[in-house]
């Protein structure tokens, strides 16, 4: 069935998976926005390990969705992976650092004999929960603003700037960094909040609950106020548009407000996840509730799904490069061949069972909150 | 042709190697220790009885704590692809990454939901499901090394795939061709079998210190018939797939066949060298003497043609060319290859001339300069590989500049020593699990403490074995990224070198600290022992 779709159908479907890759991705990183309140909401060696366990059996999810992420990328935009991750070489090393360290964290932080001390470990899961979080939100960011880089005639990458990316996070005296480290910072107070909204859901303890709302406020609302600061400028802001006709890359005033405008779908995704962003810290800050992650969680994957079509539908340069605006990569001039296109959206069909199957572990460990008493015993298998 | 950072590129590939070296030192223990597992905790559900769990439950808790650190580093080594690699990650990225997506799709999502309900579930769902998702968490994991070993395989041996001139890279013409390729079906049985013997020998090789220290006798007994009957039946595969291996190494990679014999000038009835110890060369030739050696006649041409009167190339046959077999030198194929290059980037840039001159409505001009584009990639055609199908384009890159010819040997020593430690350590695994069985059967392990101690000792050894291969295989096939298509120097990114340097320590620092905790973790776990064990 595959076969008979344009390369240019398959281009978008694959920007449309690995968009929603992303997405998710997003909204799992609550794992890594609830690692920075190890301390701040455990007071006590119970309370901690109630938090670190809560997370414990949902990091590999965010973990292998990072990995799926990048092998859907390479698979299906080859030259994104090697424009990107080669060019932008620091940014990238930082993340993986930051996940590393992420990895053997919960395995190791109780056990005995461990060497560095589980205080160690839990630096490295707040190392992990403030640079991933913080540096996947800047790098995204690029996709609108740009960055500093040229292809040759074989498509090989030079980047403009020896600090290898970090300068889209550093360099003060341009206007975009201000917005690249909006989003970085608006996700990880995202996360955060996600990873308060969670520990409602998953933890029962009455002390942690009063916290957790008291510290929502702060979260919620510096999330609410960078994300508004960077959406603002992205729609008014001049974006990279790409000629349909003759493949040339140019500046379009209100590009990505036209793209939103343009595509009423994507626009009408775009505020659901808005409003159920919303919705979902309202209900966690003023009511009682312990689903406010459903929602917010939810809203999260759709308005990041939208932006990021915004960011590659339309003839649209997802990854473009401001100095050199014909180096820019577009989902056709980036994506893998139609043959490889194909095979791969063949496997694509096993993603729905996948999901299926992850839901329904879920489900079987989440059925029973975690509380002290689950702590205490012996028997369970805990971090 | 331009000139390479040779300083870059050794620590990119330094910095590969750390990765690998460090990822792999985790993986074999996850691959074959999932199985022991399952098959533990099958024992346990069908029989009922509790000490089955308990013995189920401590070889897991090892399991977690290796398996977390080789999910740590495995994601380096997807990253590095981009990060290192860039110019091989589009040049081939077509057909490379797709088995990493598959990887990720269908079997890191396997591994990781269900190690979670493996670990927190035993309370909280029936035995029957706990019971499947340990028997999923083995499926992931080797369907996972299925995925990357086909990915490796594909690089040794780069079949289903055809060159598109117009954007310079690599293309993807078949899905099964990839996924069913002779190296890769040779590579991961041979790679998966590997793991299981290592995860066996870890567990032989701690129920042996058990029984010497008298402590959990039931339980180490218990544990050791599991482990030695998977690892006697792994050792045959093992055997069966590193043959096949050998065979087609013979076929598509004659260098790393040769280097790793140690055979210099080609022969019929080829001798194998099954001990050997090298001199060092004497100038000006290439050749290396052997001090010492015991051979086993014909059997070189019979492991790789399985016909005692075939001719072997040697690595001198391979380099000058040797008409009578019917060898064509590299050094024909450099001169091609170099054509090839050449030939490519002139079409590419009248290519792009044309284009730019039709757009401005100078049609005379943008003919004149098609006319060019269309002859140049005549030329490549004709020189980017040979009518068999051998590519040339690689050897290219070894055309002047300083560039040598020799630089196509990958180093020698390595690849004889790592091959035939190799297969020695083999033997090895075998004749203990062998003498295992029977000590179990004969009820008299207990009083072996010599075989205790020497199988507590080989745990080390498993690991230098499965390393060896690993040396074998990449350090063999140098100097090429993609075999005869891409040599290291042409994939690597371009980057400072002191950059790599960097993060090349950064890593090593990091990897070997976590190794160090992991080691002493594992190592207090052990100490410790078993629940209330099976006295």
């Amino acid at each position: 069935m595959f076969e008979n779709f344009s390369h240019s159908v398959l281009q978008h479907y694959w920007w449309i998976i690995v968009s929603l890759l992303a997405a998710i991705l997003v909204f799992l990183m609550f794992v890594q926005g609830g690692q920075t309140f190890v301390y701040s909401l455990g007071k006590t060696k119970t309370q901690r390990k109630m938090v670190v366990n809560a997370l414990g059996r949902k990091w590999e999810f965010t973990f292998t969705t990072l990995v799926t992420f990048g092998g859907a990328f390479f698979a299906s935009f080859p030259l994104f992976y090697a424009t990107s991750f080669g060019g932008a070489y620091w940014v990238w090393l930082l993340i993986l650092f930051a996940f590393i360290i992420q990895a053997v964290a919960y395995e190791f932080r109780s056990k005995p004999n461990n060497i560095f001390g589980s205080g160690t470990y839990e630096a490295f899961l707040f190392i992990n929960g403030l640079l991933g979080t913080v540096l996947i939100g800047t790098a995204v960011a690029t996709f609108f603003t740009g960055s500093d880089f040229r292809l040759d005639d074989m498509n090989r990458v030079t980047w403009g700037n020896s600090w290898r990316g970090l300068e889209l996070a550093f360099s003060f005296g341009r206007y975009e960094t201000y917005i690249n480290l909006s989003l970085g910072l608006a996700v990880f107070f995202l996360a955060r909040s996600l990873g308060l909204m969670y520990f409602l859901n998953s933890i029962d303890d009455e002390t942690l609950d009063k916290r957790i709302r008291k510290k929502l406020w702060y979260s919620a609302l510096l999330f609410l106020v960078l994300f508004l600061f960077f959406l603002v400028n992205i729609l008014v802001m001049k974006g990279y548009a790409v000629d349909p006709e003759t493949r040339i890359v140019f500046l379009e005033q209100y590009k990505y407000l036209n793209n939103l405008l343009n595509m009423p779908i994507v626009l009408i995704i775009f505020l659901t996840g808005v409003v159920a962003v919303l919705f979902g810290l309202i209900v966690s800050l003023t009511k009682a509730s312990t689903k406010g992650i459903w929602s917010a969680g939810f809203g999260t994957i759709l308005t990041v799904f939208a932006l990021l079509l915004v960011a590659g539908f339309n003839n649209t340069a997802f990854y473009p490069s401001y100095s050199n605006l014909q180096s820019s990569l577009t989902i056709a001039n980036a994506s893998s061949s139609k043959y490889t296109l194909t095979a791969m959206s063949y496997v694509s069909l096993v993603v729905p069972f996948v999901i299926a199957y992850i839901w329904y572990a879920w489900k079987a460990i989440n059925k029973k909150k975690i509380d002290e008493e689950e702590m205490s015993d012996e028997e369970s298998h805990a971090y | 042709m331009e000139n390479f950072d040779m300083s870059l590129i050794d620590w990119s590939r330094g910095q590969f190697a750390l990765t690998a070296f460090y990822h792999w030192l985790f993986v074999p223990l996850t691959l074959g220790l999932s199985f022991i597992v399952a098959f533990m905790e099958t024992i346990y559900v069908r029989t009922g009885n509790p000490e089955w769990k308990r013995i189920t439950k401590f070889w897991m808790i090892l399991f977690g704590i290796n398996f977390a650190i080789g999910v740590a580093t495995g994601l380096i080594l997807e990253f590095e692809f981009g990060t290192n690699w860039s110019n091989y990650s589009w040049f081939v990225g077509d057909i490379f990454g797709a088995p990493l997506a598959v990887e990720g799709i269908m079997a890191f999502f396997l591994e990781s939901t269900f190690v979670a309900v493996m670990f927190f579930g035993w309370n909280k769902v029936s035995k029957r499901f706990h019971l499947t998702s340990t028997w999923l968490v083995a499926l992931g994991a080797n369907l996972s090394a299925l995925w990357i070993l086909v990915a490796n395989a594909w690089m040794q041996n780069p079949v289903g795939t055809e060159f598109n001139f117009d954007i310079a890279r690599n293309e993807m013409t078949s899905f099964w061709a990839v996924l069913f390729s002779p190296t890769a079906i040779s590579k991961f049985l041979h790679t998966i079998t590997s793991g299981f013997v290592l995860a066996s020998i870890f567990v032989m090789g701690i129920s042996s210190w058990y029984l010497l220290k008298r402590r959990h006798i039931l339980f180490a007994k218990r544990s050791m018939v599991v482990a030695g009957t998977f690892g006697i039946l792994s050792s045959v595969f093992l055997v069966f797939s590193g043959d096949e291996s050998a065979r087609e190494m013979a076929r598509v990679q004659p260098m790393k066949f040769a280097a790793m014999e140690g055979l210099y000038k080609g022969t019929t009835n080829a001798p194998l060298i099954a001990i050997g110890f090298m001199e060092k060369p004497t100038p000006p030739g290439l050749e290396r003497d052997f001090a010492f050696k015991i051979e086993i006649p014909n059997m070189l041409s019979y492991m790789a043609y399985l016909d005692v009167n075939k001719f072997v190339p040697g690595i001198e046959d391979l380099l000058w060319g040797n008409e009578k077999q019917n060898i064509r030198s590299y050094e024909d194929k450099v001169k091609k290859g170099k054509k090839a290059i050449q030939a490519l980037a002139l079409y590419k840039r009248s290519a792009k001339i044309s284009d730019s001159l039709k757009f401005a409505g100078d049609t005379a001009r943008a003919d004149k300069h098609k006319n060019t584009a269309n002859e140049a990639l005549a030329i490549f055609k004709t020189n980017f590989k040979d009518p068999d199908g051998s590519y040339n384009f690689g050897y290219g890159y070894y055309a002047g500049h300083g560039r040598s010819i020799k630089e196509l040997i990958p180093d020698v020593p390595t690849a004889f020593y790592s091959f035939h430690l190799m297969v020695i350590l083999g033997v090895h695994f075998g004749i203990v699990f062998l003498l295992g069985m029977i000590f179990i059967y004969k009820r008299k392990i207990i009083k072996k403490r010599w075989y205790l101690w020497i199988t507590f000792w080989t745990i080390p050894l498993a690991y230098i074995a499965t390393m060896l291969g690993w040396l074998l295989a990449e350090m063999g096939r140098q100097p090429w990224v993609i075999q005869d298509l891409m040599p290291t120097l042409s994939a690597v990114s371009q980057l400072d070198s002191s950059s790599v340097k960097l993060t090349f320590w950064i890593f090593a620092g990091l990897f070997t600290a976590l190794l160090l905790a992991d080691f002493f973790i594992l190592r207090r776990q052990i100490l410790i022992g078993p629940k209330e064990g099976g006295k």
